[in-house]
């Protein structure tokens, strides 16, 4: 009985190590991209052609991360990620806000007003959350030269902006459906109306989604790349399809550490974002797409 | 008084209707209008412009005769199939094991996570850099001795293709294992006591118990990421750029040369098509059942 239990005991302290194992050599993978980026932006040239991807740096140098800032060529011009990085925090923002305002709106009609056919508009805008961007593409350049907003940063906002709609519609959705029907209506007896009760119950209960919502937004915008080669050209692309073209200027030696700098500059704010606030991204994320 | 009362009920009652207008009108037209639209200009023979006349099926007959086009399908099938299984084996490796009760659970899912947070021209930046083979792995493989060591799938026609799905599991990954996670906590612990009090090893209740009550996170990984996977553009852009030769071509990179770059607007209209049609043909049975039961659950 008393051997019984050592063995128990030893199998599981075999199986905790085998488990802390396997964990500790996958987070060892998953880390090896970021901590090459950071190594490598911090290498002199010739010692990155000289050595290996993965050492320590001998000598720490923040001139790729200045030359990726401010010098570095994209095939037109050698600016920088500086002006690329202003043109997506310009159209970021505003479209971020834009697209979390209207998916609050929705959401709340979409839960608390149901009228007849309002599931079937929730179905129509749903299937926008799975569009390929490909199938809308050429109508949408054809729209932006009409309004005359063809390649320029107000209307990638406004392409942002309705292609975000059914993403936060859906957050917004998922999660008012929690608020309880009988708040809105003791609410409507005390006499508020429709934007009264948005205003001073549904928005301050919202709080978690909204931030929620800005997060992936802020995500899904920042990182686009397809609309903003599309629909923008030379001074007004975002620092995505900036860093593309800097990576993929083939002019004399390649400047590894110039592009690992400039690739770090691109990911700094999401990763930013993450960080503060990666456990509402988590809950962001698996909202609605698990049923609990 | 009592007239301005039923009007101003009449507003409250047409005011919801009103204000979620604007939001159906745009997508009304920003999807489904656009998506006849471009299905209009696969029908016509437009080149550099659109034009709007009508040929048939002309457009489609091209893009099924063109080589490119069966690399690029042939490719996606390949990457679709290795992501997905790649992605939700490791996806849900990594969630069981973070169930165990682990004291560092929030690092290590912060770890796994992060690669969500980059851009995928970030991702393929790096993930270009760290399987050159006059840099990367090989390189410090060979350092380290290992002398003969080859690594330079990159390079190669047959294999490049290999170096898009590494990378864009290694991105993924952390978003299967945050559904997986989340399925796992809704699990009620006391079957799982009640496994292990009749003896049952815990691979054993995981595979047997566990794993099938994950049905409904196993469905929304699978459909998301096959979306991911249609969708792959700026990734292959990033690390390979199609190449070596078209090697790497995927439908959505095909219809973004096809477009922009030969002149080809029809075929690569009639690719969008295609595209859409393949999304469709996933998601519409998804969304319907998924609608279905949230109004049978009411």
């Amino acid at each position: 009985m008393a051997n019984n239990a050592a063995s128990f005991r030893r199998q599981h302290r075999i199986g905790r190590a085998v488990i802390y194992g396997s964990l500790f050599f996958m987070a060892a993978f998953y880390l090896m991209p970021l901590w090459v980026m950071i190594t490598t932006s911090v290498k002199h040239l010739d010692e990155i052609y000289a050595g290996s991807f993965i050492g320590l740096p001998q000598q720490i140098t923040f001139d790729a991360w200045r030359t990726a800032w401010s010098e570095a060529c994209n095939g037109t011009a050698c600016k920088g990620l500086k002006p690329y990085f202003i043109n997506s925090l310009l159209l970021t923002i505003p479209a971020v806000i834009m697209s979390t305002g209207i998916g609050a709106i929705n959401g709340y009609v979409i839960t608390k007003w149901r009228f007849p056919g309002s599931n079937v508009i929730f179905g129509l805008l749903l299937f926008g959350c799975f569009l390929p961007f490909q199938a809308v593409i050429l109508p949408m350049a054809q729209t932006l030269g009409i309004l005359g907003l063809a390649g320029s940063l107000p209307g990638l906002v406004l392409v942002h902006t309705v292609y975000g709609i059914a993403f936060t519609t859906l957050f917004f959705r998922n999660y008012f459906v929690s608020i309880p029907d009988e708040l809105v209506r003791a609410a409507k007896i005390d006499g508020a109306g429709f934007i009264r009760i948005f205003v001073s119950i549904m928005l301050p209960a919202a709080l978690p989604i909204i931030v929620v919502s800005c997060i992936w937004q802020f995500t899904q915008i920042w990182n686009d790349y397809l609309f903003g080669a599309s629909f923008t050209a030379g001074e007004n692309a975002p620092i995505t399809v900036a860093l593309n073209n800097i990576v993929n200027v083939s002019m004399g030696r390649k400047e590894y550490n110039v592009d690992m700098a400039a690739a770090m500059i691109a990911a700094l704010p999401t990763l930013f974002v993450y960080v503060v606030a990666g456990r509402y991204f988590v809950r962001g994320l698996t909202a609605g797409a698990v049923k609990g | 008084m009592s007239r301005s009362t039923p009007l101003s009920n009449r507003i409250e009652n047409w005011l919801p209707r009103l204000v979620l207008a604007p939001s159906l009108l745009v997508v009304l037209v920003a999807v489904y209008l656009f998506i006849c639209w471009t299905g209009w200009i696969s029908l016509s023979s437009s080149m550099i412009v659109p034009k709007y006349d009508f040929v048939g099926l002309n457009q489609y007959v091209r893009l099924w005769s063109t080589p490119r086009w069966h690399t690029a399908v042939f490719n996606l099938f390949v990457f679709s199939t290795l992501f997905l299984a790649l992605t939700t084996g490791l996806g849900l490796l990594m969630a069981i094991l973070l169930d165990q009760k682990i004291r560092v659970e929030g690092t290590l899912r912060a770890i796994f996570l992060y690669p969500m947070a980059l851009s995928f021209i970030v991702t393929g930046t790096a993930w270009k850099w760290i399987l050159n083979p006059a840099l990367g792995v090989q390189k410090v493989v060979n350092d380290l001795g290992w002398t003969s060591f080859v690594f330079d799938w990159i390079a190669q026609p047959t294999f490049a293709i290999y170096c898009v799905v590494i990378a864009a599991v290694w991105q993924s990954t952390g978003f299967a294992m945050a559904i997986f996670l989340a399925g796992l906590r809704g699990i009620d612990n006391s079957v799982i006591k009640a496994a292990q009090i009749e003896g049952a090893s815990l691979p054993r209740i995981y595979r047997t118990i566990v794993v099938p009550m994950l049905r409904p996170a196993f469905l929304s990984v699978i459909v998301l990421l096959s979306y991911i996977a249609i969708k792959s553009f700026d990734l292959i852009l990033a690390l390979t750029n199609t190449g070596p030769g078209s090697a790497t071509e995927m439908p959505s990179t095909f219809m973004y040369s096809a477009t922009f770059r030969r002149d080809q607007m029809g075929v690569g209209a009639a690719s969008a098509m295609m595209m859409l049609m393949t999304v469709a043909a996933i998601i519409v049975p998804y969304l319907y059942s998924e609608l279905k039961e949230s109004r049978d659950g009411q």
